[in-house]
């Protein structure tokens, strides 16, 4: 059997290790993400959500517990080997500002493959193009980063997580900072993605109806996972 | 994005096109720093091709001469000095003796260029009722006019020495109202005298030199001071006038004659140049300090500025290295776009200074320089600046954690 996108063994995370301020924030997290799942992570503000996906996509590292990503252990990575693997199978949306200003929509979407391959081609120019087309963005491709709506900056987000054609994207409150039209949009956008591609989700949302349309649901609490 | 930039100096330029101001300010600095170096190190090179072009038109790099005849204090057997005052002798015309062996040891020396065996003695020429005392220059035109190039200085006639030729100073023809093609007698203390011709008249560029030099054939001179064969003085050039004094100095302690750089001979006006050189040198030092520190202040802000599009950028898979990269690259573009402005501002500068203090005659006060080296070597000290100024704020970029950047 193929090993799972993501699993992750007791994961803990503590900040300020070894001051008086130490606090664990993540205890004993257990979580394995199957290809094509569509998962939301929901939970209260503060409960750990962020720190977790920061770990998943190999931004931070746990302070003990085991991280696999399609069955590799990360721990013993270097940061130039978390940050090759990171480009290769993790796409990321934040809630808001995901693009560079200094460039174009298509530009953006180009990125994560200039910086992979180090020079521009008329291959990643076209993939560009397509994943745009794909997220609606076809007639808005040229403009500039800032010149785009808030729901026109997510679109073009999710196209560039996808660029690298990641095996698990994550994605932060990704909808947090649109009105209830334009959210709903990007997140049905986000469905088709991982209908259509099989790629894997994580979403963090406060949204529970959104919630409800995802796979499954699990819910942090305090640092802890919720049954 | 251009197909043939790698993704650091896509990056890195498309970040100084965004910082439009940052940047437009930033490189107008770093122009303004540029041009006064260029400036100023134009001016000091137009100073010391000048004075060069001066003191060394007429005089050749290194002069060996028989040392000076002194007479030495009687001493008693035990050390005891007898009369301390001493007179010195009349100086003669001394001959150097051996000099063809001499002149082939210094044919034989690294780093001189020209030897040209002369004989040097006062004479008094007349034409007519006036008279003046001279200095008599007896030279062998195929190897010292390689030193002193008297043919590009001939105003009227040519720079002919046949042996009853004599080429004499601007000066000189004025006083005693003689042009091209008059005869001159020329007398010694002897009392020797020869009647010669002029052949040419030539402008030293300097006033003294054109009353008091006249060139004649070194056989002319020899038979003129009653010495067949012989020569007091043996003239060189040197590769780099710079060594003159050095040069100078190994002569001296290899053979027992006198030799005398320009350099020596020049003592204060070259410790002039020489503390020229030193003031520049420390403009230029301070003036890269102050472009390095505005250069870092700007991509420090900027990185601040960026660090939620790094943390990103590193998200989507950026190394530390590329980001380092991006920032070290902005540095040097700057210092070198920078550079670029400066020295045509500075080139500009000098250029217009050299119009403005032309001399009503249309002759140029100072010659004008403009070294492309100077360009070049101020472009790569400029663009090292940059890259060097960039490296504290590169470095903490690339440190950033994008955890701590991506939350804002
Ligand atoms: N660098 C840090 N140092 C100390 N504590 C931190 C640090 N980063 C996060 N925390 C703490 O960790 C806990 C979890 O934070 P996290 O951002 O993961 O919460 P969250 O679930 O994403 O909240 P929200 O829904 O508001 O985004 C919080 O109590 C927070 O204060
Ligand atoms: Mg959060």
């Amino acid at each position: 059997m193929a090993s799972p996108v993501l699993r992750l063994e007791k994961v803990c995370k503590s900040y300020n290790i070894g001051q008086p301020s130490e606090v664990e924030v993540l205890h004993d997290i257990d979580l394995i993400l199957e290809r094509d799942d569509f998962l939301a992570l929901m939970g209260p503000s503060g409960s750990g959500k962020s720190t977790l996906l920061n770990i998943i996509g190999l931004l931070d590292r746990p302070t003990s517990g085991r991280l696999f990503i399609n069955g590799q252990d990360t721990a013993a990575l270097s940061d130039a080997e978390l940050t090759h693997l990171r480009g290769h199978t993790i796409g990321f949306v934040f809630q808001y500002h995901n693009l560079i200003s200094a460039f174009s929509a298509r530009e953006n979407v180009e990125m994560p493959l200039l910086v992979d391959r180090t020079f521009l081609s008329p291959a990643i120019t076209a993939r560009a193009s397509a994943l745009l087309a794909r997220v609606g963005l076809e007639r808005v491709m040229n403009n500039l980063a800032m010149n785009l709506s808030g729901g026109q900056q997510q679109r073009a987000a999710v196209a560039r997580a996808l660029a690298m054609s990641p095996d698990l994207v994550l994605a932060d409150e990704p909808t947090g900072n649109l009105d209830t039209k334009s959210a709903d949009s990007v997140f049905e956008l986000l469905r088709e993605v991982n209908r259509d591609s099989h790629t894997t989700f994580l979403i963090v949302t406060h949204n529970v109806d959104l919630a409800r349309r995802c796979d499954r649901i699990v819910e942090v609490v305090d640092g802890r996972i919720e049954a | 994005m251009k197909r043939w930039m790698p993704f650091e100096w896509i990056a890195a330029s498309r970040f100084l096109l965004e910082g439009r101001l940052q940047t437009l300010f930033i490189i107008g600095g770093v122009a303004i720093g540029v041009g006064v170096i260029v400036f100023m190190a134009g001016m000091l090179s137009s100073l010391e091709a000048n004075f060069i072009r001066r003191v060394l038109t007429s005089q050749p790099h290194i002069q060996l001469v028989v040392p000076d005849q002194v007479a030495r204090p009687l001493r008693n057997g035990g050390g005891v000095i007898e009369d301390a005052t001493i007179q010195r002798p009349a100086q003669r015309i001394i001959p150097m003796n051996q000099w063809p062996k001499i002149r082939d040891q210094m044919l034989a020396m690294p780093g001189i260029t020209g030897v040209s065996p002369t004989l040097s003695g006062s004479a008094l020429v007349a034409r007519g009722e006036a008279n003046r005392a001279i200095n008599l220059v007896g030279v062998d035109p195929a190897t010292y006019f390689g030193i002193v190039p008297i043919p590009d200085y001939i105003v009227a006639g040519e720079a002919r020495l046949t042996s009853e030729d004599i080429i004499i100073g601007t000066e000189l023809a004025k006083t005693l109202g003689a042009t091209v093609g008059d005869k001159l007698g020329v007398s010694v203390v002897s009392g020797r005298n020869r009647v010669l011709t002029i052949a040419g008249i030539v402008d030293l560029g300097n006033k003294g030199t054109n009353l008091r030099n006249t060139y004649v054939a070194l056989r002319t001179a020899q038979s003129l001071e009653g010495m067949i064969g012989g020569v007091t003085t043996i003239d060189l050039t040197v590769a780099d006038v710079w060594d003159a004094e050095i040069i100078a100095q190994q002569i001296a302690a290899m053979t027992d004659i006198e030799a005398d750089s320009w350099i020596a001979t020049n003592a204060q006006f070259y410790s002039g140049i020489k503390a020229q050189i030193m003031g520049n040198t420390m403009i230029r030092v301070f003036v890269a300090l102050s472009v390095a520190f505005g250069i870092a202040a700007v991509l420090v802000v900027s990185v601040i500025q960026r660090s939620r599009e790094i943390g990103i950028l590193r998200a989507m898979g950026t190394s530390r290295g590329q980001i380092l990269r991006v920032f070290l690259i902005q540095g040097g573009l700057l210092g070198f776009l920078g550079s670029l402005f400066g020295a045509l501002m500075g080139a500009a500068g000098i250029i217009e200074y050299h119009a403005y203090t032309m001399q009503p005659d249309g002759t140029e006060l100072f010659p004008l320089v403009l070294d492309r080296w100077l360009f070049i070597d101020t472009a790569l000290l400029a663009t090292l600046t940059g890259l060097l100024a960039a490296l504290a704020p590169a470095v903490r970029a690339a440190r950033l954690d994008p955890v701590v950047a991506i939350r804002g």
